[in-house]
């Protein structure tokens, strides 16, 4: 079907992809990962006596850690999901989305989510001690925080939990629409988005409001574990691998290698990965059934996603190549080899034998980095990559810099997470052996100089990027369009066409 | 079915969410509905409100300006006011409230968690915390004076050298013995943590297995 160029019936790219919003979210994207980078390196700099700012109310390391996963998982990821999507889903159903007013609408209700989300965790908590908060939360008997709120990654103030679950709501509708009317088999891709929008809908409010106002104590330890596992896996993972289904066929020119292996992928995770949360909490008091059930379903997610990589490793086989010239391409695989990676260590580490070990190290953190620098912002470094050029109608600034961003990027968090790997093996084995605490904080002194220069390692590749970014918005635009830009309607077709 | 809209809006997206949330969510609330959620007040004890008395012997001034007298009321209110601080400085990204039954956990800070433990308004949203630079305080109430905590918050540094926790000088007003509302506040949290149990854990014991190994 990929001879059917641009025939007239079908809309061209212009009309139905709003490429201003996409370099808007893009924009505020890389501005939230420049925050939260800063926000971790003020947290390792703490952890190793360099804190210059200790003591420093609104620059605490504890506040700002929070900043750190927050602005990575609101602002940056939620943000550039949102630019791929408004890239990704008209180009696959020929359709704009909804209303062009809801999106600009959206964008501006999303940024105020994130912004007021790390202004309530910076400024809140110095406001905790007036009386109205402590009135009404005595007649209320909720727990009334200005700040951050008690429940990893749902730390978003109270106040702005209502936007952000309306806001996903909309934005559900508003993608949702394009894909409803679009007649015919889906593509992969549209799999993957479709099942996300009605997850992330769910699971934000899930956890947003059940262990907050309904649910007390250990059960709603279990819900905090599921709203923990299906922010990364039904929110991050399937908007993660649609956006590999899209990019990859297209920057290779070849289908994905078997279809069979797409939907055993999809189905395997749509099953497995909402069982897993408890996975999170291993030796609480939460029944010990369903701790065991959760390490037996995260087991077998991981042999489920074996075969989404196996797709994509048939689907370059023969054309390895590319990898040398092509960067898009090499972020994205190099992306699955440390989702590989990845996904062969949480299947060790989730039985109960490693978490005797390694449950509270700093494992868990080097864990934590992998997937989510290593494996998902990779991807979307790639995508960004791929996407500038034809957003701003411009090539590259320079290469180079492109290259230096990819290598920092790999190499730093690959030695940030063996780093961390070491750091909580020796945390594990000195609490277990009884020495005092101090002990096991000063043993993890060396690892915790190595992981700050690591995280430098990925600032840096990273502030390259902005630079060589900024530089390719000051060039002229150029006149010679990249080849592929050409037929943008027929390209479509020829994703689908597997 | 399997690519179809309606089988992966309803199947997938809501089908299997649902399967999964009443297995691993409304199993465990059916399981501990027995075991119904006490207030804060119902959860000040008499030696949560004892260590409350010796803050006001300590620091007269300070309590008299935030809190009058020394009773269940004042006392739930700043338990209140203290786990919001705690939970906004984000100090359970760095201490975890519970033990484990491994790891020789139960000799290092007392006896292994319990469901009941959790089953109040101080633990919504529950406390485990996931991470641990610091030790875990489940067990930490009594085992030290409210005034090495407040020179703990006020600079960690010169009760424990080498620690990297950060200070909270916001927590004081100038110098360690003037603790504001909030210092207050964290300072009886903290020594509420494990008031519940029928005995302190002797941390004693630690030294004790020490010369053993
Ligand atoms: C950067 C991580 C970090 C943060 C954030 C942090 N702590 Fe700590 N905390 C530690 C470490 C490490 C120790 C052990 C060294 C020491 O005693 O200072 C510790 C020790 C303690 C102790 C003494 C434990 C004992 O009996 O030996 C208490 C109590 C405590 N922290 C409470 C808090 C409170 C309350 C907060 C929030 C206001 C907080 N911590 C924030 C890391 C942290
Ligand atoms: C500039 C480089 C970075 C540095 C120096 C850094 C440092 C840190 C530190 C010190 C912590 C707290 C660890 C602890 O409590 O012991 C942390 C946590 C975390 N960071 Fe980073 N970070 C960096 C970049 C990133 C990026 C880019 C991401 C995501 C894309 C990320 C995701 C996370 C996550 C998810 C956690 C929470 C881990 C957990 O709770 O288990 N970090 N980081």
């Amino acid at each position: 079907m990929s001879e059917g160029s641009s025939s007239p019936d079908f809309p061209q790219h212009d009309e139905i992809v709003n490429e201003r919003l996409v370099r808007w979210y893009f924009y505020m994207a890389l501005t939230f990962m420049l925050i939260s980078m800063l926000g971790g390196l003020l947290m390792a700099a703490q952890l190793i006596h360099w804190n210059p700012l200790n003591g420093i109310e609104y620059l605490s390391a504890g506040r700002w850690r929070m900043v750190h996963t927050n602005a990575i998982a609101y602002g940056f990821l939620a943000n550039s999901f949102l630019g791929v999507l408004h890239w990704v889903v008209p180009r696959l159903t020929l359709r704009p989305v909804l209303s062009n007013r809801l999106s600009y609408f959206i964008f501006f209700a999303w940024q105020f989510v994130v912004l007021s989300t790390a202004a309530g965790i910076i400024i809140g908590p110095s406001f905790q001690d007036q009386a109205w908060v402590a009135e009404l939360s005595k007649s209320l008997n909720i727990a009334f925080s200005l700040g951050a709120q008690g429940l990893e990654w749902g730390e978003t103030p109270f106040w702005i939990d209502p936007v952000a679950q309306l806001g996903l709501l909309l934005l559900a509708i508003n993608f949702g629409s394009p894909i409803f009317q679009q007649k015919g088999p889906m593509y992969v891709t549209l799999w993957y988005f479709l099942a996300a929008f009605v997850w992330t809908f769910l699971t934000y409010g899930m956890g947003n409001f059940l262990p907050e106002y309904a649910v007390p104590g250990t059960s709603a330890g279990a819900i905090g574990g599921l709203f923990i596992h299906d922010l990364v896996g039904l929110f991050v993972t399937p908007l993660g691998w649609g956006m590999m289904y899209y990019f990859v066929p297209i920057i290779l020119k070849r289908p994905i290698w078997s279809h069979g292996l797409s939907l055993v992928g999809f189905w395997g995770l749509a099953f497995f990965y909402p069982l897993q949360g408890i996975h999170h909490f291993l030796y609480t008091p939460i029944p010990m059934f369903l701790q065991y059930g959760a390490v037996i379903s995260t087991i077998a997610v991981e042999l489920v996603v074996m075969t989404v990589i196996i797709n994509f490793i048939g689907t370059v086989w023969g054309a390895t190549d590319i990898f040398k010239k092509n960067i898009p391409i090499r972020w994205f695989y190099a992306g699955m080899i440390l989702y590989f990676v990845t996904c062969a260590q949480c299947a060790l580490q989730v039985t109960m034998t490693f978490q005797k070990l390694i449950h509270f190290t700093d494992w868990v953190v080097g864990h934590a980095h992998l997937v989510m620098f290593g494996v998902f912002s990779m991807w979307i470094f790639g995508v960004m990559t791929y996407l500038f050029p034809r957003l701003l109608k411009r090539e590259w600034y320079s290469n180079t810099l492109c290259e230096i961003h990819f290598w920092a990027s790999f190499v730093g968090v690959i030695i940030m997470f063996l780093d961390l790997m070491f750091a909580g093996l020796f945390q594990g084995f000195y609490w277990a052996s009884l020495q005092p605490w101090d002990v096991s904080v000063e043993v993890s002194q060396p690892f915790w100089v190595v992981r700050i220069f690591a995280g430098l390692t990925m600032f840096g590749g990273f502030l390259c990027f902005l630079y060589n970014l900024f530089m390719t918005m000051q060039s002229a635009e150029s006149t010679e369009t990249a080849p592929d830009l050409e037929n943008k309607t027929a390209i479509n077709y020829q994703v689908m066409d597997h | 079915m399997f690519e179809s809209k309606a089988g992966i809006f309803g199947i997938a997206g809501l089908g299997f969410f649902a399967f999964a949330f009443i297995s691993n969510a409304l199993v465990p609330i059916w399981m501990y509905k027995e075991l119904p959620e006490q207030t804060v007040e119902e959860v000040v004890n008499a030696r949560v409100l004892s260590s409350f008395g010796d803050l006001k012997q300590r620091y007269p001034e300070q309590f008299d300006k935030y809190f009058d007298a020394v009773d269940v009321d004042n006392c739930a209110e700043a338990l209140r006011l203290g786990r919001q601080v705690y939970i906004g400085e984000g100090c359970w990204h760095c201490h975890s409230q519970f033990v484990r039954p491994v790891s020789n956990e139960s000799r290092r800070f007392g006896p292994v968690s319990e469901t009941w433990e959790y089953q109040n308004a101080l633990q919504r949203p529950v406390m485990f915390g996931t991470r641990r630079v610091g030790p875990d305080l489940s067990r930490e109430g009594g085992r030290r004076g409210s005034d090495w905590h407040a020179v703990h918050f006020f600079e960690p540094k010169i009760v424990s050298t080498d620690s990297p926790m950060p200070s909270y000088p916001w927590f004081f007003e100038g110098s360690p013995d003037k603790p504001n509302k909030r210092g207050l506040a964290m300072i009886i949290y903290i020594q509420w943590l494990g008031s519940w149990l029928d005995e302190y854990p002797y941390y004693e014991q630690l030294e004790a297995d020490q010369e053993e190994l």
